[in-house]
Order: structure tokens, then sequence, then C-alpha cells
């Protein structure tokens, strides 16, 4: 065995190590230096003002409408995603024909430019002329304003049945508590969940190749042993495929939150401004405008640590759990 | 009983079939919406009764910069015709073989292309340009640090394999702002060094290869040496040439991933020159808003390069995909 040290070695690690030590690992130390820190464009590191970046992330509430903004977009986006994708997945593991044509196609959103889709989403969301609304005036339904509307889900889902949403905000002063009540009880706005929809079925196929993939290990004897025990389908998923399906839904789960928490370009696309009343704006939109609209360069490094830590605790979790787990599965 | 069990069959598969076409209509249609649309005229774009291109008739003004304007016959005199227009112009009588008709537009494609400044083909070779440099430049950073981590011992190998990983678990939003300044400092903003160079190394790369090395025996590489074999030759001669698939799956998303990418060409490009498909997309909706035939060509054209590399390789993207993501 060669067991000597073989100085060599570093010569072939440099290329890789100074782009990543430069680019990858600096700019984390030197990020958070700039988060403890205002100034200028031209001087970004100024003053020093320890944590006072943070504390005003804490007391700012568009940053809160735009963390529950992400919040919501994570919540309806991911367990939608998984679930559809593991209905799909479900259904061409059934050894059925021309398996390689529908993979094909459902995955064809997948390696599309997100930019260039969310554009054709945008034109099929449009509100005089897409598509969606005229198939809805079609149905003699009145038409909606997609990404224009800032109306909350759940208070548009109360009118529909005649309801309304009671107006608890309005016992809080106008500030933090009454946005946060506000914004809990009247759910996402139809413009953040249009943007869901796309994002669904932008990422759909990611999700379904990967489910097909553990579904295709799970041996077909158990299914057989199953069957002889008269088991019908549902029981044969609540016992078979479900449970050995775990590690792989784990792992979708958990990177189809990261992505979710670090969702941008869509965003950016569809809604340049933020949509209605900010209601679109999530945390990396926000950090965005932040840092290259206003150039406050410390506060967006802030705003970049809370997005990181958030991040940062989903994979260690991540690693902590699925770990070992996700080998096994496959 | 035997011949029902097989009419149940046949009724179960019909029945996943239809699911899965309905299914795959809509993961389809989008682009089939696209394309229909990028082939209509602006008014047919606003006419929401129509879904398909229809014939129209065109006049060309050969007086005015040999604009083609969309016109209506309103009255018919055998040889000329009066036209309207669907613009504020007035009524004119033309000469009938003036006209012309057209179905499917394919001119709005050369609008859409030439409609941004300079043009789309400046923004295609900038973003090709970038991809493939970037794509041969971190296929080769990762081939030779995962050759150096998997086959030769020395000092702090496994920190230094760790604090690349590390990097894995930090999202691309830290980076901007700093790199932003670091690039400032190096006078790089707006060129294709700041496209570039922060994406010569990636550490999904040497962490795929990595995995790919340590499943080839370490006896191979000893009896190499041994055999007079130089370190550079068992890497070019032996190892590459054994490791062709992890590397096309790391080209693949390594492309992918800067051909798509649209926050740091943003960030760190202000001149239209420098400007990547992505951007120049991003800023062609932002002014073009309403020309949705053109938005939809450009769209359009930014898309089916990677469809037809997708069909053409897809055996590598769906392995690829799965394996990445489950190993990883």
């Amino acid at each position: 065995m060669y067991k000597k040290n073989d100085y060599s070695a570093y010569a072939y690690v440099l290329p890789a190590a100074s782009v990543l030590l430069i680019f990858h690992i600096f700019p984390v130390i030197y990020s958070f230096m700039l988060s403890v820190h205002q100034g200028t464009l031209k001087h970004p590191m100024k003053t020093y003002i320890g944590v006072g970046n943070y504390a005003a992330i804490l007391e700012d509430v568009n940053f809160w409408k735009s963390m529950l903004n992400t919040v919501w977009f994570a919540l309806s986006s991911v367990p939608m995603g998984i679930i559809i994708a593991l209905a799909i997945a479900m259904l061409l593991n059934q050894k059925i024909k021309g398996l390689a044509i529908y993979r094909t196609v459902y995955y064809l959103p997948v390696v599309t430019s997100i930019a260039a889709v969310a554009l054709v989403w945008k034109w099929l969301f449009d509100v005089k002329f897409g598509l969606f609304n005229q198939v809805i005036q079609w149905a003699g339904l009145k038409p909606m304003g997609w990404l224009q509307d800032s109306t909350g889900v759940f208070e548009f889902m109360a009118s529909i049945v005649g309801l309304g949403i009671p107006e608890t905000y309005l016992m809080f002063e106008p500030g933090f508590m009454r946005e946060m009540v506000y914004g809990l009880m009247h759910g996402p706005s139809i413009a953040l969940c249009s943007i869901t929809i796309m994002s669904i079925w932008k990422g759909l196929g990611y999700n379904v190749v990967i489910f097909l993939a553990g579904l295709q290990n799970i041996p077909t004897g158990l299914y057989e042993a199953a069957e002889i025990d008269g088991a019908n389908a549902w029981q044969k998923f609540k016992n078979v495929t479900w449970p050995l399906l775990a590690p792989t839904t784990f792992f979708v789960f958990i990177m189809s939150t990261i992505s979710s928490f670090q969702v941008f370009v869509q965003i950016f696309m569809m809604t340049p401004f933020g949509g209605p009343e900010r209601s679109t704006s999530v945390a990396v939109f926000y950090l965005y405008e932040k840092a290259f609209k206003t150039f406050e360069f410390g506060y967006a490094s802030a705003l970049a640590y809370v997005v990181f830590f958030v991040i940062f605790i989903m994979t260690l979790v991540q690693r902590k759990l699925g770990d070992g787990q996700t080998h096994q599965g496959v | 009983m035997i011949k029902s069990n097989k009419k149940l069959k046949q009724a179960k598969s019909l029945g996943i079939h239809s699911l899965l076409i309905v299914g795959a209509f809509m993961m389809a249609f989008p682009f089939l919406w696209m394309m229909l649309t990028s082939f209509k005229s602006s008014q047919e774009v606003i006419n929401v009764d129509q879904w398909f291109p229809k014939e129209k008739i065109y006049w060309q003004d050969t007086k005015k910069g040999n604009e083609d304007f969309q016109v209506e016959i309103i009255e018919d005199y055998g040889e000329a015709a009066k036209i309207k227009f669907f613009i504020r112009r007035d009524p004119i009588i033309v000469d009938k073989s003036q006209l012309t008709k057209k179905t499917w537009l394919f001119s709005n494609f050369a609008k859409a292309w030439n409609k941004v400044q300079p043009s789309f083909g400046r923004y295609f070779v900038n973003t090709i340009v970038i991809a493939v440099v970037v794509t041969a430049g971190q296929v080769m950073t990762s081939i030779l640090a995962a050759y150096a981590f998997v086959f030769f011992q020395f000092p702090f190998k496994n920190y230094i394999f760790t604090l690349f990983l590390a990097t894995m678990m930090v999202p691309q939003q830290v980076l901007l702002i700093p790199n932003y300044l670091i690039l400032s400092g190096l006078g790089w903003i707006d060129t294709y060094m700041a496209l570039i160079i922060p994406w010569l190394a990636g550490v999904f790369g040497i962490f795929l290869l990595r995995q790919f090395f340590v499943q080839i025996p370490m006896e191979l590489f000893e009896a190499a040496i041994i055999d007079g074999c130089s370190k550079w030759g068992f890497l070019f001669r032996i190892l590459i040439p054994l490791s062709k698939p992890p590397i096309i799956t790391i080209s693949i998303f390594t492309f992918l991933g800067s051909w798509n990418s649209l926050l740091w060409p943003l960030v760190v490009t202000n001149s239209q020159e420098m400007r990547t498909i992505q951007v120049g997309l991003s800023y062609f909706s932002q002014a073009e808003g309403t020309e949705w035939e053109l938005l939809m060509a450009a769209s359009a054209f930014c898309i089916i390069p990677l469809i037809v590399m997708y069909i053409v390789a897809q055996k590598h993207f769906v392995q690829g995909e799965a394996g990445a993501g489950l190993k990883g």
C-alpha cells in the first residue's frame, strides 16, 4: 500500500481548492463580517454595529411577511409535489407499455430553463387574454386575478361558500402582530398560489424519477406475499410500499423543502416587483431587493445568514436522520 | 374465470394509461401553448376564442422600412382592394399583388431575436461560451481533486475533503453579496471572468467522482505505477477512460446549471453585451410585457436547445438524476 505521503497531491487539489476557497469558503466568512457592519456601496464595512442588522431584521415587518410567504410556499408546494409525484410514479411502476415515453414527458419541465417556462406560465395566467381565464369563462365562472390578486386563498375559499374571514387582526396595533395575524388567517395570496402551481409542475418530474427508482427497488416478492395473504391494493400500499419507500420520501421531502426555501427565479420572472401588496415577496426575493436594488449589503448579508441558518438546520436534520437510510433504500 | 380476469387486467391498464395520458398532456401543454402563441399575430394573441393561427392578409409598407402590417380587405375592386389596418392608420387602396397571405408566422422568431440589443445571437454566444468553459473547467478540476483524494496520501486530506463537502450546505444566496464585492474588487464585474471563474470548481463533481473512484481497486493503481506508468499516465490512460459515466453526468448537470442560471449573471453583469439568454429574457419580458407572441418565440428558442439535448442524451439524464439524488 502507498502509505507514504505524496506531496504532489496538493498540485492536483490546488485548482479546485483555490476556486472553492476564494469563491465558496471565504465568502461565507466575508458575508458574516458584512452582516455585522453598516456601510455604503463603496465602503460596505464602514461601521461595526454588532447584531444591529439582525435586531433590525427581527423588527422588520417586511422580513416577517416574506418569511411567512416562504413558509406558505413550502407548505403548499412540498406536500402537493410529493403526493402527485408518488401517484404518478406508482402508475408508472405498473409494468406498463410506453414507460420511457411517459417518463420523458413528465421529466421535460425539469430540464428546461425556469426563467423561460415561468414566462410561459405568466402568459397562461394573464388576466385579460390568458388561457386559464378563457377556460374558466367558458365554464361560466368568474375570471380570476391570478398573479395580480393579493386575496388570501383562505379568504377566497371562504367567499365561495359565502363566508368571510373574521377581522381579528384589527385587535392589534398596526405593525408586526397585525400583519402576521392577517397573513395567517387569510392564507397565501392567490398570486403566490399561482406561482406554487407552476413550481409543482416544474419540479414534478424530478420527484417522479426519484420515486420510481425507489419503487423499483422494492422486491416484487413482498407484493406477491401480500397478495397471497389476501391484501388489497390499499393494504399493499400501507404495509409494503409506504414503509419501504420512507427513506426516499424523506429524501424528497427534505430536498424539496430546502429548494422551496431558496425559490427565486419564478418569483422574479412572474412578479418582478414582489406581486400585489408584496404578497409574492419570498425570503430570497427580499434579499435580492435589499442587496441589489437599495444596496444595503450589511442588512442583506444578515438576511442571507438567517436564510442560511434555516436551511442549515434542515440539512442537518437530513444528514442525521436520513443518512444510512437512503443508502439502504437504494 | 380466466377470461374475466384478463378483461379486468385490460380495464386496469386502460385506466392507468388514460390517467397517465391526461397527466402527460398537462405536463406538455404549456410547451404546446408556447409554440402555438409564438406563431400567431398580435391580433390573434388577444383573440381569446382562437387557439390556432389562421390565414391572415399582410401588406408590406415598402415606403416605410418594409414593415409588415396585418390588414383586412374591406372593399374588393378586383385588381385592387381597400384595406383596413388594425393599428391607427387610415384605410388605403392598394394593388392586390402587394398583399400576401400567411398562417404560421415564422417571422416572430426573427423579430424576437432582433428585438433586444445587441440581439439574442449575442446572448446565445455568451451563454454557450460560459456553459462550455464552466463545464470543461469543472470536470477537469473535479477529476484532478478526486484523483488525489482517492489515490494519494497527504497531510490534512480528510480535513480538506470535509471542508469541501461543507460548501455543499451553503446556499448560493449567501455567496451572492460577498462574491459581488470580491469580483468588484478584482475589477471583473461585467466580464466573462465574473461569469466563469467562480464556477470552475464544484463539490458535486468532486464528490460524485470520488464515489466512483473508490470502487476502482487500489491494486490497479499500484500495478500501473510498478509497471512504470506515471501518475499522469494512470489518470489519463486508465482512470478517465474508465470513468465516462460519472463524467458525462457531471458534464450534463454543470452545463444545465450554467445554462439555466439567472440570479448570478443578473447580479454580476450590467451591459447588454454581457447578458446571458436567461438575463436577456428577463429584461425582454419587463420591457415588452404584452407582446406575448414575441415573448413566447423568445422562450421557445431558449427552451428548444435544451429539449433537443435532453432527448438526445436522455439515458444519461435520468440515470444521473436518480443516482445523484440518492447517493448524494
